[in-house]
């Protein structure tokens, strides 16, 4: 069976990354540039959108954290001592 | 191109439900024709009806319309038959007939519900959906699967009986069996508004989907993935469309589950919860219910159904391909599965609604209609969940599946129907996605939106990209959770853990009732009968005995050895006839006197 082995050459994930982070900078740049028709005043603020995904996946992260000590269980925490023994 | 003389006569749901029934008849390649004709004929003859009602029937004494046929029904007609296709070649190497009968009735059970234009038939199709919808999780055959399919179904059932209620005491106020648009207030409304929420998936009512899709077989999951929610969200926008609860249900809905998705780590419950969250942006637009809300939510459910059928195909391959779904035990796929790969990147950006693919030109309408409407905080959720989606269904699945840590595992590509299937499925994502035109023309209303401004483009690029961004710095500080075996608590706690408590409750109360019910009266009470019984005869001799004997002048100590002697002779049986004959004789006399 052929492998691809696009990313075992540390090179190719960083020329991912060069593209990745020159899109982001182009994203910046271009906003400066573009005719906006907003519903709410900060949808018009530069780069609102960047900075508020940026954000709400930091937010994201931040709560699951805090929440998975909350709800995590083991796999088997649902299954009664009852099925064990058939 | 007229089809009328050919097409068959029969309404899409009855044709799905009859053929996929008739499909053990067929073996070998002419079962694939026959399964593969059956969306066909469905979708000719959809697109063949004009719109009005058509097939009434009578059944009982209600008047059944098996074929509703308007903008709204027509598009979820379409858009079921296409993944009925599509979902069929996918399991064509499926050997297993109980999979493929229960997933064309459970079609067919979708598309009636569609199609219906009475309450009476919209219950019927639907509880065939929830029966169908049950073996495609049975047919997995794991113990897993059967307790996740006994409280799937359940659920449903619980469901059910709800929009039965709501439709029976609907019938009963108004005497009539038409379903239109209602609104919430009566005790039948929220019956009914109770039972569709059920199958939508609304939380606090949505574990049954993360609970039970996961454990489907492996083409079962696409089936599934497609029909319960998106005929739900299709009868909420017949019934109950500018429900204002809706509207704040939907926002919340598309919030919460995607902190389920980031910490799960199974792959089809990561897509499961992210399938909650994508109907959460569906039940929105039905709860604004503008033109614009409307068009967005049923563009939406039919790029949904798309591009989440794509999602559970990949992750469906990979399953089928190296028996695992977890992120712990999977990683590095795309040296081996490219193509798989590639179609699950695919199903990612237009879930996550990157311009050019499918997603960005429907959920875009749902947003911008909260927009119109100055619904800041609803508008703001659904931007923070459009971002969270990306997160979690965007990268995360293709990620830890196919890149990520090279979990060692070599395999390759699924059979090729599994290949086509999601080749389709993804061609129409951005076909789409690229030229939404064709879809627009078929919506509820005219569509007067353009997806591709600068501003829109942009903003959603920033919003996604900086995600991504994001997720990379958290990834590499490692602050990101750390993917784990286990499991996360849901609502279902509250009847898996809790229906365990009911049953120890229950054990408790009448197994002690039954154990004092057993010693009062079983072995109480029947003893002291049996005792009695025992010492009748000496008893009643004592009593009727001594008093003659007392008449005779004797008392005391004489009494008492008499009364004793009696007692000796009926314990040892040796009972004088004398006495024997005097009992009868004075039992006659009493009998007599009493008469």
């Amino acid at each position: 069976m052929r492998e691809l082995k696009l990313f075992d050459d540390p090179k190719n994930v960083k020329r991912l990354l060069v593209i990745f982070f020159a899109s982001l900078l182009v994203l910046l740049i271009v906003d400066f540039f573009i005719h906006k028709h907003a519903d709410f005043p900060w949808e018009e603020a530069p780069n609102f959108f960047a900075a508020y995904g940026f954000v709400s996946c930091v937010f994201l992260i931040f709560i699951a954290r805090i929440l998975r000590p909350m709800i995590m269980r083991d796999e088997d925490y649902f299954e009664s001592p009852a099925d064990d023994r058939k | 191109m007229d089809l009328t003389p050919y097409a068959i006569n029969l309404p899409p749901g009855i044709v799905f439900i009859a053929g996929g029934l008739l499909i053990p008849m067929f073996s070998g390649r002419l079962k694939s024709i026959w399964m593969l004709l059956l969306p066909i004929i469905g979708f000719i003859t959809l697109n063949t009806t004009p719109a009005g009602n058509h097939w009434a029937y009578q059944f009982l004494d209600y008047d059944l319309i098996l074929g509703r046929v308007d903008r709204l029904s027509k598009v979820f007609g379409y858009i079921f038959c296409i993944i009925s296709f599509i979902s069929t070649i996918f399991a064509l190497k499926v050997n297993d007939n109980v999979q493929y009968v229960a997933g064309f009735v459970y079609a067919g059970g979708a598309l009636g519900v569609t199609l219906a234009g009475d309450l009476v038939s919209l219950y019927l199709f639907w509880e065939v959906m929830a029966i169908a919808s049950t073996f495609l999780i049975l047919a997995r055959r794991t113990k897993a699967s059967q307790a996740a399919a006994f409280r799937y179904v359940l659920v449903h059932i619980f469901g059910g009986l709800c929009l039965l209620a709501g439709i029976v005491l609907t019938i009963s106020q108004t005497g009539s069996t038409a379903f239109e648009h209602m609104t919430l207030g009566s005790t039948a409304s929220w019956l009914m508004f109770i039972g569709i929420a059920v199958n939508a998936a609304i939380p606090p009512l949505h574990p049954w989907l993360s609970d039970a899709y996961p454990e489907a077989t492996v083409t079962g999951a696409v089936f599934l993935s497609a029909f319960t929610t998106k005929s739900a969200v299709y009868v909420m926008a017949r019934g109950f469309a500018g429900t204002e609860l809706l509207i704040y249900l939907g926002a919340i809905m598309t919030s919460i589950p995607i902190f389920y998705a980031v910490l799960e780590n199974d792959i089809r419950r990561v897509l499961a919860y992210s399938l909650i969250n994508q109907v959460g942006f569906m039940m929105c637009g039905v709860g604004i219910g503008t033109a614009l809300a409307i068009n967005g939510t049923v563009s939406h459910a039919f790029c949904h159904i798309l591009y989440k059928a794509l999602l559970f195909m990949s992750a469906g391959a990979v399953l089928y391909r190296t028996g695992k779904i977890r992120c712990t035990d999977l990683g590095g796929l795309y040296k081996t599965m490219p193509l798989t790969c590639l179609f699950c990147i695919i199903g990612a950006a237009s879930i996550s609604a990157f311009p050019l693919f499918s997603g960005f030109v429907s959920k875009s309408m749902i947003i911008s209609a909260a927009g119109h409407g100055k619904m800041t905080v609803v508008w703001l959720l659904l931007q923070f969940a459009s971002a969270g989606v990306f997160h979690h269904a965007g990268i995360k699945v293709p990620f830890f599946m196919f890149f990520g840590h090279d979990s060692g595992i070599r395999t390759k590509e699924p059979p090729l129907n599994m290949l086509i299937a999601m080749g389709l499925a993804a061609f129409l994502c951005v076909f789409i996605g690229v030229y939404p035109q064709p879809l627009y023309e078929i919506l509820p209303y005219p569509v007067d939106y353009v997806p591709y401004t600068g501003a829109h483009v942009v903003g959603q690029l920033q919003l996604l990209m900086f995600g991504a961004l994001a997720f990379c710095l958290l990834i590499l500080s490692g602050y990101y959770p750390a993917e784990m075996r286990a499991i996360n608590l849901d609502t279902d706690w509250f009847y898996r853990k809790g229906g365990r408590g009911l049953y120890r409750l229950v054990d408790t109360v009448f197994n002690n009732l039954n154990r004092a019910c057993d010693r009062m009266l079983a072995q109480g009470l029947t003893g002291a009968v049996n005792r009695f019984a025992a010492n009748a005869p000496a008893r009643a001799s004592r009593w009727l005995l001594t008093p003659i004997h007392r008449l005779k002048g004797r008392d005391g100590e004489a009494v008492d050895n008499f009364r004793r002697g009696i007692q000796y002779a009926f314990d040892a049986g040796v009972v004088p006839i004398g006495i024997s004959a005097a009992v009868s004789g004075l039992f006659v006399v009493l009998l007599f006197l009493l008469r």
